[in-house]
């Protein structure tokens, strides 16, 4: 009943009396009086989006759109204007699909290759600097990360640590599953790896998204690159949210306890948190794919922890390495150990039922299955890896 | 049916905008608009009365009236129009207690909307992504419209409590933007020069001012019983706001901030109390999931729309602004493929 009815929001009987009222107000509710003026005649609602399909269907279309129209439609230049399509893949490497007007005045030649390279640059930096990104509500930046952030890693991958990557085909191709792996290494180059790993290696080039510590939320730019990267916190509300949306997850449950761990107990793992992974997985249904990560703990081996220096800091620990903190910042270099990943077969989680979340010991005892996997994978790859180094 | 509708806040801007709204509608025969000071807009045929809900002449206003809806927007965000924090607290949080005490008492009220901010939930870096009606928030809030909006949410869930026949809507806005509305945010983005948190790009969500009335509108003329989250879809980080704007940035370090945020309040140039600096470190998201269902309000304007709107509509301009990016680009372009056809 109420759905049945005119509502002048920005509307024009209102908008008559309202002196105060500026004309860019009335441009910009431009979007809701053309709609209006198509739903007159009918006497029903532009603005109660679910009642005029009319005025749902303008509304949707103008929000999903990623092309500009012109003409034929009543709406104004202002609601379209600074949209654009959708920012390609890998912008640096894609074709320019935008901005490249320039090109047309070339006679028909087809530009050269590193002019086109040249363009997607260009568009790439216009739409950092105009803040036209997309980003999605964890603070996902796919472009960012792509072209600047895993480009910039990708050496360290390709040539520093050599990583070989075993057994992609035990990760999902699409829909959410939950990479669990061990942590090592004094700062988490492990999960940039894998990040890698699964982005530049896997058949579906799916993202990785992470789960991290608040602590890392909590300082700066950290903070800043982990969300922009992909990292959300460690808790169960936004592991079950990214989850349910399809999306692949990597979490490495040890924490600090792992990555912080003295050398003389490496591939050792540590107490696998609370278990939340476990029952974030089993609540949404999703496979848990067990991943060893073997080449990270020999990067800075951690012969010693400044406690006092760390507790002044409000940091974890803060290591001491036979080449840190005495060689200065040459000490932050890494070893350059080689890397296997190896990502194990994936646990089902969809045969406990829905209500399996809530039996703490279930919960227990497939935390331990995913550690004992995990445990077993490492001393096989040890076994295998001819040295260190090499 | 909505027929007597009280609005409390009516002389700031949303509050007359939703008042003139009201009146518009066939189906309400009164609109009283409260507020401590006269309206600077036209209210239409709207009443107004210059009542302070800090003072029982409220309940008098209620009855006589035999008001049935009562809309509460009299929550203040800034103490820069109140005349200080403690004027601001007083009309908060006192206000609503002598609001509720008298709607209480008034057998004829059947709804309660109130207008609240998910300012509630803090912001910290232990936050969840999104927060749900029902998380908590993970720091409380020590100060400001935070503090102010988790007290007057409590009031009026006691008020639920015991007059559990009326319907009570609460409805908790991210931050409004749009061509007209003024808030501590939008007078931020106002700046020539915006000053950030350095290493920090928080997420922050908009709700477009036409969104937010209509979210309003429907909760006072639907039954819609409920905590709500009001905010447009999608998120916008700060730098990306900032640059939305066309104006540079400077980011400070993060000791050096509150010393700044002083300087700037004393100014009264934009609100920097301690909570918006923490909300410009870590931000928040909300869910809107029960908005979508239960309020059945699909938001018009996403964040990023919204707050284009409130750009164009400000005719905020900057040496960064859209138009003189693509023109360098442009040029180099030109550059570029010239050079080339040359060479």
């Amino acid at each position: 009943m109420a759905d049945a009815r005119v509502i002048p929001i920005d509307g024009d009987r209102p908008r008559r009396r309202a002196s105060t009222a500026s004309a860019a107000d009335a441009v910009a509710a431009g979007a809701s009086r053309a709609s209006g003026e198509r739903a007159r005649g009918r006497r029903s609602s532009p603005l109660l989006a679910g009642a005029d399909p009319a005025g749902t269907s303008l509304s949707r279309s103008r929000r999903t759109s990623g092309t500009r129209r012109t003409g034929g439609t009543r709406e104004p230049a202002a609601a379209d204007a600074g949209r654009e399509p959708p920012p390609p893949a890998d912008p640096l490497s894609a074709d320019a699909s935008d901005g490249t007007d320039g090109t047309d005045g070339t006679g028909g030649r087809p530009p050269a290759e590193w002019e086109q390279k040249a363009a997607a640059a260009l568009a790439f930096l216009r739409r950092r600097l105009t803040g036209e990104v997309e980003v999605d509500e964890f603070g996902f930046d796919p472009e960012l990360t792509d072209a600047v952030l895993l480009r910039l890693m990708r050496p360290l991958y390709d040539r520093y640590f050599r990583v070989e990557v075993r057994g992609l085909e035990n990760v999902p191709s699409h829909g959410g599953a939950l990479v669990v792996a061990n942590h090592s290494g004094t700062i988490p180059l492990d999960s940039v790896m894998t990040q890698i790993a699964l982005r530049e290696h896997h058949p579906a080039r799916r993202h990785l998204r992470m789960l991290g510590a608040d602590l890392i939320f909590q300082t700066p730019f950290v903070g800043e690159v982990a969300r922009k990267t992909g990292t959300t916190l460690a808790c169960n509300a936004d592991a079950e949210r990214l989850l349910s949306k399809g999306e692949l997850v990597g979490v490495w449950p040890e924490g600090f306890k792992g990555i912080g761990k003295p050398f003389s107990e490496r591939y050792k793992l540590q107490r696998f948190g609370r278990g939340g992974f476990v029952s974030a997985a089993l609540r949404t249904g999703v496979p848990i794919v067990p991943c060893a990560i073997v080449g990270a703990e020999e990067i800075y081996p951690v012969i010693g922890n400044m406690r006092t220096v760390a507790r002044l800091l409000g940091l974890p620990y803060v290591p001491v390495t036979p080449t840190f903190p005495w060689l200065g910042p040459l000490g932050a270099i890494p070893l350059p150990s080689k890397w296997i990943i190896e990502f194990g077969e994936p646990i089902d989680t969809t045969e406990h039922g829905p209500g399996a979340a809530e039996d703490p010991m279930l919960v227990f005892n497939i935390t331990d299955q995913v550690r004992e996997t995990i445990q077993h994978a490492l001393y096989r790859l040890l076994m295998d890896r001819r040295s260190v180094f090499f | 049916m909505a027929r007597v509708v009280m609005v409390t806040g009516v002389s700031r801007h949303l509050g007359g905008r939703f008042a003139q709204l009201l009146q518009a509608d066939p189906d309400i025969t009164r609109v009283i608009g409260v507020d401590v000071v006269p309206p600077k807009q036209d209210l239409g045929d709207a009443e107004f009365v210059r009542a302070d809900i800090r003072n029982p002449i409220i309940g008098k206003v209620i009855s006589r009236a035999e008001v049935d809806t009562v809309v509460h927007m009299a929550v203040l965000a800034t103490p820069v129009g109140a005349g200080g924090r403690a004027t601001m607290k007083e009309i908060n949080v006192i206000g609503t207690m002598q609001l509720l005490a008298a709607c209480q008492k008034a057998p004829s009220v059947a709804k309660l909307v109130v207008k609240s901010s998910t300012s509630v939930y803090g912001s910290s870096p232990r936050d969840p992504a999104m927060f749900t009606e029902d998380q908590e928030p993970q720091a409380l809030a020590r100060s400001g419209y935070a503090k102010d909006s988790v007290e007057v949410e409590g009031y009026v869930r006691g008020f639920a409590r015991r007059r559990p026949d009326v319907i009570v809507s609460t409805l908790r806005f991210a931050n409004f933007v749009g061509p007209v509305v003024r808030t501590a945010l939008t007078s931020y983005f106002s700046l020539p020069v915006v000053p950030t948190l350095l290493g920090f790009d928080p997420r922050l969500q908009f709700i477009h001012e036409r969104d937010g009335l209509e979210a309003m509108w429907r909760a006072t003329l639907e039954d819609r019983p409920g905590t709500f989250n009001v905010a447009g879809d999608g998120v916008l980080t700060l730098s990306q706001a900032v640059r939305r704007t066309g104006r540079p940035s400077v980011p400070l370090p993060q000791p050096a901030a509150p010393l700044l945020g002083q300087v700037m309040r004393r100014l009264g140039l934009a609100d920097f109390s301690s909570e918006q600096l923490r909300f410009l470190a870590y931000g928040r998201g909300v869910d809107t999931t029960r908005m979508k269902e239960g309020l059945g309000l699909i938001p018009h304007y996403t964040s990023a729309e919204a707050f284009d709107d409130f750009v164009r509509g400000q005719g905020l301009r900057g040496p960064l602004s859209r138009d003189s990016v693509t023109a360098v680009e442009q040029r180099l372009l030109d550059v570029v493929t010239h050079g080339g056809a040359r060479g």
